[in-house]
């Protein structure tokens, strides 16, 4: 009897830092970016011959100079004023199409400045004699209130045309949303593809040893810039999700000593288990919708998938097998899960209806198939392939036409861009442990590396921003 | 039973012998004076003893190696070298029945964090429901898996991974 009392004061122990608290401060996401209408000639349809050989985008040459100012004001965001922000916003916008490999621009600090007048007149001998195909202008305007006005025109150089303009109203601290947005106008315009630039990624920073690792839960925009830490690292942060509305985080920590997945609300700043369960839960993932949320708990060791209404309430089991079932990821339209079993002997991907029903293998090309992850699109699934090393690997939906994308040493984890045309992963440096986030397009060309302040890993990048 | 516990005793005063040893003054006692007597040494006034019962330090000097069992590439299944060190954790556990303790499971680099997070628990369950069939007590064992995130060994090869692959036992104070 003692013995008994004794063990339930130490879990008492165990269990109490309930309040232990692992989290920084809070600070919300901005909200949508306001759409404003801008100066400029009606576009005239369609641009002709849209671009969709992706061998053909990285030719195009754009040029993107400076964008210009009405008249040059302080500004919040930029110490020097108007003018120098709209530099950094052709800066930003040329660093974006540059580092995905996507097309061949030129950026303001090796071109002339166009004057205000001429962003919605351009003066195209000037753009043709450099020997640009595209012609990126825009301007910055502050308003009395503080906020900026941003406006982004795309123009054929050959046919003299404008193809497509938008404008942005931001507050000070949000301009480089706008860079963002300007880069996924062009983008899509160009290549008939989905938005991505204006994104997030959460994602685990990574420093100290290997075998004393502090790893801190960290989000950042789809460029490196803004990036923060959520979490202080006294207990060990894994695996986040950004809700598709990025209001909230999933992640697992082990702030009371054990692997438990937590619904972090980003803007409040508060966390909640995802199940009330004294069993350890791991790999959460939420549905397209943003109201259920899959995560695995293992009872008496032995893991299951589950779904839980993301307000909370009773958790539905979908699996139950003796192998460990783990890391399901929904279907963009929510009616199947992909996820990973080891039920045939080794990890292999699994598809079964939401409801945990018509549970059916994929993979079956040699090797083991981890971490599925459902394209946006829907048409693909990305995957850790385990064949010697690691590496990340498509399929489509039947596991027919896999296609390893990495030759790393330990490539892990995939995730999606927005757009389903880009995918990041993290690799793992052999003995050192080391570890860094890149990504790499479904032709498995323009692999790099993403800037992060310190080593990161586990990256989840968030759906495009409103 | 006896020779076991014999064993145990030898093994913690061992260790306090050697705890006693890197004790030693790092400066030589002057030498006796030639011209008084030799006086006989006075006993030590302080026994050497080992850790307390109820620590990790005197689970591990009981235990040795026993204290960790290892594993196959992703197997969590129990051969008969963890058979015999379990058996001599539940010897442990018999004789300290107010000591409670968790089993933590482990898991090589060289598997994805998730599956290797539930594969850590696989483990420690495992070592967990050996020792209950044992006769210890499950309401003693707490079981917890860290998959790949704490390694003891760095080196990212086969020697190094054989030693991550473990569920090790460790006293809750």
């Amino acid at each position: 009897m003692t013995k008994k009392l004794l063990f339930l004061l130490t879990a008492a122990l165990i269990a109490a830092p309930v309040a232990a608290q692992d989290l920084g401060a809070a600070v919300g996401e901005g909200g949508p970016v306001e759409r404003v209408a801008v100066d400029g000639e009606e576009a005239d349809g369609p641009l002709r011959g849209t671009v969709t050989d992706e061998s053909a985008w990285s030719d195009i040459g754009i040029a993107i100079p400076a964008f210009a100012t009405d008249r040059d004001r302080p500004t919040a965001a930029n110490a020097d004023g108007t003018g120098a922000l709209g530099r950094e916003v052709a800066r930003v916008i040329t660093d974006n199409l540059r580092n995905n490999g996507l097309f061949k621009p030129v950026g303001p600090d090796s071109l002339p400045q166009p004057a205000f007048t001429q962003i919605t007149a351009p003066a195209f001998t000037t753009w043709s004699g450099r020997s640009a195909e595209m012609l990126v202008h825009g301007y910055v305007r502050a308003r009395d209130d503080g906020r900026l006005v941003i406006g982004c025109y795309l123009y054929d150089v050959a046919l003299q045309n404008e193809l497509v303009r938008e404008g942005w109203v931001v507050a000070p601290a949000d301009w480089r949303r706008a860079a963002h947005k300007c880069s996924d106008l062009i983008f899509s315009r160009l290549t008939g593809e989905s938005p991505f630039f204006d994104s997030r990624i959460a994602y685990i920073a990574e420093t100290g040893p290997k075998d004393r690792r502090v790893k801190r839960l960290a989000v950042m925009d789809s460029d490196g810039a803004n990036h923060r830490f959520l979490t202080l690292g006294s207990a060990t942060a894994l695996t986040p999700r950004y809700s598709p509305d990025y209001s909230k985080i999933l992640y697992l920590s082990y702030v009371d000593g054990n692997p438990r997945i937590y619904v972090y609300d980003i803007g409040t700043g508060k966390q909640t288990l995802v199940t009330e369960n004294r069993s350890p839960t791991i790999a959460p993932r939420w549905s397209p919708d943003g109201k259920s949320i899959l995560y695995a708990m293992a009872v008496a060791g032995n893991t299951d998938i589950y779904r839980v209404p993301a307000t909370g309430g009773a958790s539905v089991k979908l699996t139950d097998n003796p192998g460990i079932d783990v890391g399901g990821s929904y279907s963009p339209d929510g009616r199947k899960v992909v996820f990973e079993s080891d039920r045939s002997g080794s990890q292999q991907c699994y598809i079964m209806d939401a409801d945990g029903t018509n549970q059916k293998r994929i993979s079956f090309f040699g090797g083991r198939c981890a971490t599925p992850e459902w394209s946006p699109r829907g048409d693909q699934i990305a995957f850790t392939r385990i064949a010697g090393d690691f590496n990340v690997a498509v399929m489509n939906t039947s596991g027919g036409n896999m296609r390893v994308l990495t030759r790393g040493w330990q490539d892990e984890a995939p995730t999606w861009a927005p757009n389903g045309r880009i995918i990041q992963f993290f690799r793992t440096e052999k003995n050192t442990g080391r570890s860094g986030i890149w990504q790499v397009d479904l032709t498995g060309q323009n692999e790099r590396r993403l800037p992060t302040p310190v080593d990161a890993s586990d990256p989840a990048w968030g759906p495009i921003r409103p | 039973m006896n020779t076991k516990l014999a064993t145990i005793l030898l093994l913690a005063s061992a260790t306090g012998l050697t705890a006693c040893a890197k004790k030693a003054p790092e400066v030589l006692p002057p030498p006796p004076a030639t011209d008084t007597a030799p006086t006989t040494q006075p006993a030590p006034q302080v026994q050497p003893t080992g850790p307390n019962v109820g620590t990790q330090q005197h689970f591990a000097a009981a235990l040795g190696s026993s204290a960790t069992i290892y594993f196959d590439t992703d197997r969590y299944n129990v051969d008969s070298q963890d058979a015999a060190a379990l058996q001599a954790q539940a010897q442990y556990f018999a004789r300290y029945p107010q000591i409670t303790f968790t089993i933590e499971g482990h898991a090589d680099e060289r598997g994805t964090r998730e599956y290797n997070l539930a594969l850590g628990e696989r483990r420690a369950t495992a070592a967990k429901n050996y020792l209950v069939s044992l006769g210890v007590d499950a309401n003693r064992i707490a079981v917890v898996s860290y998959g790949k995130e704490r390694p003891v060994a760095l080196a990212s090869n086969e020697g190094a991974w054989a030693q991550n692959r473990r569920a090790a036992s460790v006293i809750i104070n």
